[in-house]
């Protein structure tokens, strides 16, 4: 292909990718290392409030922004180095927490408590969904013709769904005396509370995770089976091998690159783990790290809000999943050069 | 009945096409309002729709999106609904206008009561109060012979009682949903002890003997709540006593109606209401008072705020309050309260009255601290002085951060 041809049908893409990916990080990366203050100013005002029967005035000292000729909050900004950083990692108290031996005290801090929990979902959610969406693969690739159609349509179901909504769907079957847990309850013949502490929540989430992206990893392998070279079966057949070995030595070497492709989706997307926090409501027992990001960007009661530390935990969100998709794409980068 | 049918739906098309029958002039500038969602706001926005050329949005995270329709020129919607809570940072931005023109010109029925002044000047005109207050199954303390709670005390006496008699799934319900709820229900407890959030000079004073009693005291109320009290939030505890799941719990005036509701409610009847349980003796009854109201936006032009004022004076009106008189504690001329609201009135008209909700910036930051630090004391993970530092900690982040303090 002339360079010309290649450059016009690449243009566009590289044009969005620089607009929508790359000058937004740009941004927050640089909004990281600034922090924008109101002026604030004190005086003494009377205010009156309601009461059921009368008012009741107070005067006292406020604190209050100082507004500009323009109208808008007088507001200085300033370049702070890594104070953005060094407030969302707290390393003085994280250190102290380690050399102390106290891992509740590290969980303590907001960062620290999101990581593990992102870390915990993120590779205990890895395997389970290759497993089951392998295992789903090979089950239809072995049913009947004549059922293979219903089959690949349900099991794709729970991928069509809203994220949100299937989270949320789930709780309720289990929050409260919903129909699982009233289920659960008959069945055990006790009370059963499946949100009153973290392990209980942390389960129910990954196993959303797992019924809702299996469905993916099962498509993606399904189509991969269907290349696999069948000479090769049935001389592994001849040579006596059992449908476990021919799985095992023949069949997932074919799919590893697929493997690898999945692994890579999978560990970008559960590493930003959103959703089931929202769904589950699971704020009190554990939070990820894009929730963080999230709860300093809302604006609190007073209409302030934490856009610095909110980028500098985005930024650090970045890093964490550059570092677990290190090994992955180092492995992907040599394949390529040794097959090219 | 097909009868009926065909006269209701003449009566509705008759009531749209001369939409403004119920209202005292004909509107001809849009109008527009953004405000909470719940019962009180339907009715009112309900009532300033009959003036014609007016909608209403009403969103229950109107919070966080009022600050930034009301910061665009020219603004999106004209007429706020706020509560003391909300109100800060469109005082704070300057977004929305000061009403005293407004008031003397179309403001006659308004009773002084009504009349949010800040520095000197009217910015917003309230229309009723609420608060969080002791809500009770009268049938089940009257079959146990347990006298209306009156502290916080007598309330875990009787939860030991209901207990014991299981008349109910738990006898206590709390509104301690992690964030917002949770951090309102220590403030409640916390105030309650003679509690003050912070300095003079906006450094925190919450990890103080105050705090530790309040987090104690709603440890000890959590034995008796269903254990999964961490999720609940105000709609969850209405539901629980609506379907008598719970006896008693703390809940905001605004959901009493609600406990009479027949299509919702299994306990027609049977709940009453009283005044917030006191924390210690001598006390202020361990609640805040919240006032509910209108604003006005700044960016938006004389003729627009006018109309805008005047259609909000319809919606606020003693017709209104009238038909609609069990949904609030109104604060409108012609208000007659019914059984439901004694608690809320008894609380507010309590000596020494609880504080209104504290709306400052400083308040802000300290709420979101306490919603995001308190749930680990309650899960084990902390004791209440390490989850009380944490708070400490994080609001000196933001306040450091925001500037409030050097």
């Amino acid at each position: 292909m002339k360079f010309k041809t290649f450059a016009a049908f690449v243009a566009p893409s590289i044009f969005m990718m620089l607009l929508f990916i790359a000058a937004p990080l740009v941004s927050v990366f640089s909004q990281s290392f600034y922090l924008t203050q109101p002026q604030f100013e004190t005086v003494e005002v009377e205010n009156c409030t309601a009461g059921f029967l009368k008012q009741t005035c107070v005067t006292e000292e406020k604190t209050r922004p100082i507004l500009g000729d323009d109208g808008k909050i007088v507001t200085e900004t300033k370049y702070v180095g890594w104070q953005s950083y060094i407030n969302v990692l707290e390393p003085e108290r994280a250190w102290a927490a380690i050399s102390a031996g106290s891992v509740s005290a590290l969980l303590s801090i907001d960062f620290w408590k999101a990581l593990r929990f992102t870390l915990t979902f993120t590779l205990i959610t890895l395997p389970l969904v290759i497993i089951v969406g392998l295992a789903l693969a090979v089950a239809v690739n072995n049913a009947t013709r004549a059922i293979r159609g219903p089959v690949i349509f349900i099991s794709l179901l729970p991928f069509i769904i809203t994220p949100v909504i299937g989270a949320l769907s789930i709780r309720w079957l289990f929050v409260g005396d919903g129909i699982m847990t009233a289920f659960l309850e008959w069945w055990l013949q006790r009370d059963i509370a499946l949100f009153a502490q973290g392990w209980t929540i942390e389960i129910l989430m990954m196993g959303y995770r797992v019924w809702h992206v299996a469905p993916f990893a099962f498509v993606v392998l399904y189509a991969g089976l269907q290349t696999v070279n069948q000479d090769t079966l049935e001389s592994a057949i001849i040579d006596g091998a059992s449908r476990w070995e021919r799985l095992r030595y023949v069949v997932i070497p074919h799919l590893m690159p697929l493997i690898i492709f999945l692994s890579l989706i999978h560990l970008m997307d559960s590493y930003r783990v959103f959703d089931e926090i929202i769904g589950f409501s699971s704020e009190a027992h554990v939070i990820s790290l894009q929730w963080l990001t999230f709860d300093l960007l809302t604006p609190d009661d007073s209409g302030n809000r934490s856009i610095s530390r909110a980028s500098a935990s985005a930024m650090l969100t970045m890093i964490g999943i550059i570092i677990l998709l290190y090994p992955l794409l180092r492995r992907t980068w040599r394949d390529h050069k040794g097959t090219s | 009945m097909y009868f009926k049918k065909i006269a209701l739906a003449g009566a509705i098309t008759l009531l749209s096409t001369t939409a403004w029958a119920g209202c005292a002039f004909e509107n001809t500038v849009p109008v527009k309002s953004f405000s909470a969602g719940f019962e009180a706001w339907k009715s009112v926005t309900e009532a300033m729709a009959e003036c014609g050329n007016f909608s209403a949005e009403l969103d229950q995270e109107f919070r966080t999106k009022q600050p930034s329709a009301f910061a665009a020129n020219p603004a999106l919607y004209q007429i706020g609904g706020v509560s003391n809570g909300t109100i800060t940072p469109l005082i704070n931005e300057g977004t929305i206008r000061p009403l005293d023109d407004l008031v003397a010109k179309y403001g006659q029925n308004l009773t002084p009561n009504q009349l949010i002044a800040i520095d000197g000047k009217v910015m917003a005109v309230a229309m009723m109060v609420n608060t969080q207050h002791l809500m009770f199954r009268k049938d089940i303390l009257d079959e146990l012979g347990i006298d209306v709670p009156v502290t916080w005390d007598d309330v875990l006496a009787a939860a030991a009682k209901i207990k014991e008699a299981g008349v109910v799934d738990y006898p206590l319900g709390g509104t301690m949903k992690t964030g917002w709820n949770l951090a309102q229900d220590f403030n409640n407890m916390f105030l309650g002890f003679g509690g003050t959030f912070v300095n003079a000079d906006s450094t925190p004073s919450v990890n103080s003997e105050a705090g530790i009693k309040a987090l104690e005291k709603m440890k000890e109320l959590t034995a008796y709540m269903d254990p999964e009290y961490l999720v609940s939030d105000s709609t969850y505890v209405q539901q629980q006593f609506q379907q008598g799941k719970i006896a008693m719990a703390n809940l905001w005036a605004s959901r009493a109606a609600a406990m009479d509701d027949a299509n919702e409610s299994q306990v027609t009847g049977k709940v009453d209401t009283a005044s917030a349980p006191l924390a210690m003796e001598g006390g202020a009854p361990a609640t805040t008072l919240w006032w509910d109201g209108i604003v006005i936006a700044k960016n938006i032009s004389d003729d627009e705020a006018d109309a805008a004022f005047r259609v909000a004076m319809e919606g606020l009106d003693k017709e209104m309050v009238q038909a609609n008189s069990d949904e609030a504690i109104w604060l409108i001329n012609g208000y007659e309260p019914n059984r439901l609201a004694n608690g809320a009135i008894a609380a507010a008209t309590a000596d020494p009255a609880p504080a209104p909700y504290p709306s400052t910036s400083q308040m802000g930051m300290m709420h979101t601290a306490l919603g995001n630090n308190l749930a680990s004391f309650f899960t084990g993970e902390s004791t209440a002085e390490q989850a009380l530092a944490n708070v400490e900690a994080e609001y000196l982040k933001s306040a450091k951060e925001a500037g409030l303090i050097k």
